[in-house]
């Protein structure tokens, strides 16, 4: 038996890990353009901050795009709630709400990253220091992950945890795609500038795929083939058709346990059967942009149904 | 005049209970022991075990600090301890049912009726009302002093919803974390079996209608309330659900939890959450602390919430000076153990008495708790005294005085080695078809030279207790 505030708890503690872990490989992505273009370096933050949903609230606290300002903004300032330091502060927040339902060790880990960052991103972050800043970040998520994955029960507070892992995941990797979605648009990709190169690479450095799509496909980058790994590839660990395989997995379980199905499991299944049955050619002949619009309104919606449904609230 | 240390009186020298653990201290490397203190630390600072003190906003969770040399008890002096508090426990919940039934203490004019009828922790709701298995207090926290070999006094009876007991146990752990080798050499009485004690003790009052096994809840305020890292930690290791206000509705009679398959009854609710905030129905309207109509569910005994609504009447300070009469009254014996002294300053000679002694007394608010509204004459400046003065005068019955009594000193380990300081103890005893007492308890220590507020929000510290096993 669980809480519906303890599995909404659960849910949101593990959609802010995921999201103050994602603020740091936007930032990673967005340095790393800056240092190797010195041209319209702006214009990369501000696909940085679009792609963390965070454009708007920016530019009413900044006039410039800078390294600075983007990283201070992404990872420090808690008046911004999807920055680093807020997204672990709430993560432990909801963590210690939910104290009851987590093992000695995944609670310690959370709290013990939220301790160290808190730390870490006390000061301005010297431009220096951003690397290793960024590292640390990397690390403390990877050990709440490590903590939860090795210690907790697979029961049902294992799967509305991993319900919101994966909720969350799927929209990052939807907007970094439609942030920059006409790179990838065949009638530029054809050409394969430099430029170009520099913006797929910059796609892939977000979610941490630019090592391992060498290992799946040719190592030139191509639109079509980077399109596929982040959107259809099952083995990809950020595509869209591996949270969702996940997502339905763990609905599943849910429904299983309780002998009860729900809109969410409707909305999931059709989700997923969608992203079975596509290619990628098909995808881009209706659109990309729509494609990746669609996908995310209707990750939202699954997101309110399961909390509906669960009864978070 | 030096105070009684329990451990190295300074005439008699080492007290018995305190021998074995000093062979081992003589042993011990000074700076191996000040690394131990800081991994203590470390680790209650890693596991989260914090308090919040309102109104900080900086150091808005801060640590209890934790002294590594345990106070000790011996088995002889816990048998005493533990008769004087078994009878003040009967006497206290014998109490609270005379008070909201008959009232024959009244009648017999024990207690003044006035003290009872327009005291606020006095609910009129609750006439009438008889608990599921007639217990009132269901758990108990007594503070007891001590001010020489065999002087024992209760200095106040925590009959809401005490608080500390996490620590107890955490403070063992530690203890045994730290310092294994010395739970070898030392039979000390365990006390980790409270929760498994308090859940079998909770189960036990369960409303009679109750079918199969009984589901228990314990009510938190909420994440950010002071004490809920003892509320999840207790709701944890006893194995139940940890809700809060907005969990719970009334459905069809009963109390019932929203869980991710629907509400489901609660049969007892072991509340962390103040008389006024329990249902808003019947108590503050803008509470959303607690459940709308859940005191209809208990009235028609559907539900045992523990303690027990108005319990606070039974541990006001302006009742404490009349617990030897009621200790009396209703076990027909002598209180085992004692009162401080105390001058009702609604009194007109107490009045004056204590307003021309004020530099030498303790002097309480009625209805504060945690060390706030209080002023310690001897250590308080002269204009604290007069500005006390006049709060006083102009509100007396507001307020109780104590002597300054010379609180018994425990060591603690400071950087130039161990220095007494003022203890009290807070044993928890827990009440269904019987009295149960964990040998243990928390002893609250005044990390300060010379000061007597052992409160943790004033800067109190903690030790571990052990009641040896001899």
């Amino acid at each position: 038996m669980l809480l519906g505030r303890t599995a909404n708890g659960l849910y949101w503690m593990n959609r802010y890990i995921e999201r103050a872990e994602n603020m740091a490989r936007l930032v990673d992505a967005g340095l790393r353009m800056a240092l190797t273009r010195t041209q319209n370096a702006s214009e990369e933050w501000n696909s940085v901050l679009l792609s963390a949903g965070s454009d708007a609230a920016f530019t009413q606290k900044y006039s410039d795009y800078t390294a600075a300002n983007v990283a201070d903004f992404l990872l420090r300032d808690t008046s911004n709630p999807s920055s680093t330091m807020a997204s672990i502060e709430t993560a432990r927040n909801n963590a210690r709400m939910v104290r009851t339902a987590l093992t000695r060790e995944t609670w310690e880990s959370i709290n013990e990253a939220w301790m160290s960052l808190k730390r870490i991103l006390a000061k301005p972050i010297d431009e220096r220091d951003l690397p290793s800043v960024l590292d640390a970040i990397k690390r403390e998520t990877a050990l709440i992950r490590g903590a939860f994955y090795g210690t907790m029960l697979r029961n049902e507070i294992f799967d509305f945890s991993q319900l919101g892992t994966y909720v969350e995941r799927a929209d990052n990797t939807a907007r970094i795609l439609d942030v920059k979605y006409y790179v990838l648009l065949p009638s530029i990709s054809w050409v394969g500038s430099t430029l170009d190169n520099y913006q797929w690479e910059s796609i892939l450095r977000s979610v941490s795929a630019h090592r391992s799509y060498r290992w799946v496909y040719e190592a030139d980058y191509k639109p079509t083939n980077i399109a596929d790994y982040l959107i259809l590839n099952v083995r990809m660990p950020r595509s869209l058709t591996f949270c969702y395989r996940f997502l339905t997995e763990h609905l599943r379980f849910l429904g299983d346990d309780y002998g009860e199905r729900h809109a969410c499991h409707v909305t999931a299944g059709k989700t997923q059967a969608m992203l079975a049955a596509g290619s990628i050619k098909d995808i881009f002949d209706a659109g990309l942009h729509e494609f990746l619009a669609n996908f995310i309104r209707d990750n939202i919606r699954l997101g309110d149904e399961i909390a509906q449904d669960y009864r978070f609230n | 005049m030096a105070a009684f240390d329990e451990m190295l009186p300074e005439i008699s020298g080492l007290r018995k209970p305190y021998s074995a653990y000093d062979r081992w201290l003589k042993e011990q490397d000074p700076a191996r022991l000040s690394e131990k203190m800081q991994d203590a630390e470390r680790v209650f600072r890693k596991t989260g075990i914090t308090f919040a003190v309102y109104g900080e906003q900086e150091a808005s969770e801060r640590l209890i600090p934790f002294d590594i040399v345990p106070r000790i008890i011996s088995g002889n002096e816990w048998r005493r301890l533990t008769q004087g508090i078994e009878q003040r426990v009967q006497a206290l919940n014998a109490f609270l049912d005379d008070i909201y039934h008959r009232q024959e203490i009244l009648r017999a004019g024990r207690v003044p009726k006035e003290l009872i009828a327009k005291n606020e922790a006095f609910l009129p709701e609750m006439i009438g009302v008889r608990p599921p298995a007639g217990v009132y207090t269901h758990i108990i926290g007594v503070d007891i002093v001590r001010i020489s070999e065999n002087e024992f006094y209760v200095l106040e009876d925590n009959a809401r919803t005490p608080s500390g007991v996490s620590y107890m146990l955490e403070n063992r752990e530690t203890m045994m974390q730290l310092f294994p080798e010395l739970f070898q050499q030392i039979k000390v009485r365990p006390v980790e079996n409270y929760p498994q004690l308090l859940r079998q003790s909770l189960a036990a009052v369960r409303p009679q209608g109750t079918k199969g096994a009984p589901t228990i809840a314990v009510l938190t305020p909420g994440s950010f309330n002071s004490a809920y890292f003892e509320h999840a930690f207790l709701a944890d290791q006893m194995g139940v659900q940890l809700v809060e206000g907005q969990d719970l509705r009334v459905v069809d009679g009963h109390v019932a939890m929203r869980t991710t398959e629907g509400y489901k009854q609660i049969d007892v609710l072991y509340r962390r959450v103040d008389d006024s905030f329990l249902d808003p129905l019947t108590f503050r309207p803008d509470s959303a602390l607690g459940v709308p109509g859940i005191m209809d569910v208990y009235r028609a005994g559907n539900i045992t919430i523990a303690n027990a609504p108005g319990t606070g009447i039974a541990d006001d300070k302006a009742i404490y000076s009349y617990m030897p009469e009621i200790v009396e009254f209703y076990t027909g014996r002598k209180a085992i153990l004692g009162n401080i002294p105390t001058w009702r300053c609604s009194e007109p000679d107490s009045l004056k008495y204590v307003l021309e002694h004020i530099d030498e007394l303790v002097v309480k608010e009625v209805h504060g708790s945690g060390g706030y509204g209080m002023l310690v004459g001897p250590a308080a400046t002269k204009k604290e005294c007069e500005d006390f003065s006049k709060k006083l005068a102009a509100k007396p019955s507001n307020y109780i005085a104590q002597p300054t009594l010379a609180l018994s000193t425990c060591p603690i380990l400071t950087d130039k080695g161990l220095a007494p300081r003022h203890v009290d103890l807070r044993p928890y005893v827990l009440v269904s078809d019987r009295i149960q007492i964990v040998p243990g308890g928390l002893t609250r220590v005044a990390l300060k030279e010379g000061s007597l507020v052992v409160n943790s929000s004033q800067g109190g510290g903690t030790k571990d207790t052990w009641v040896l096993d001899d």
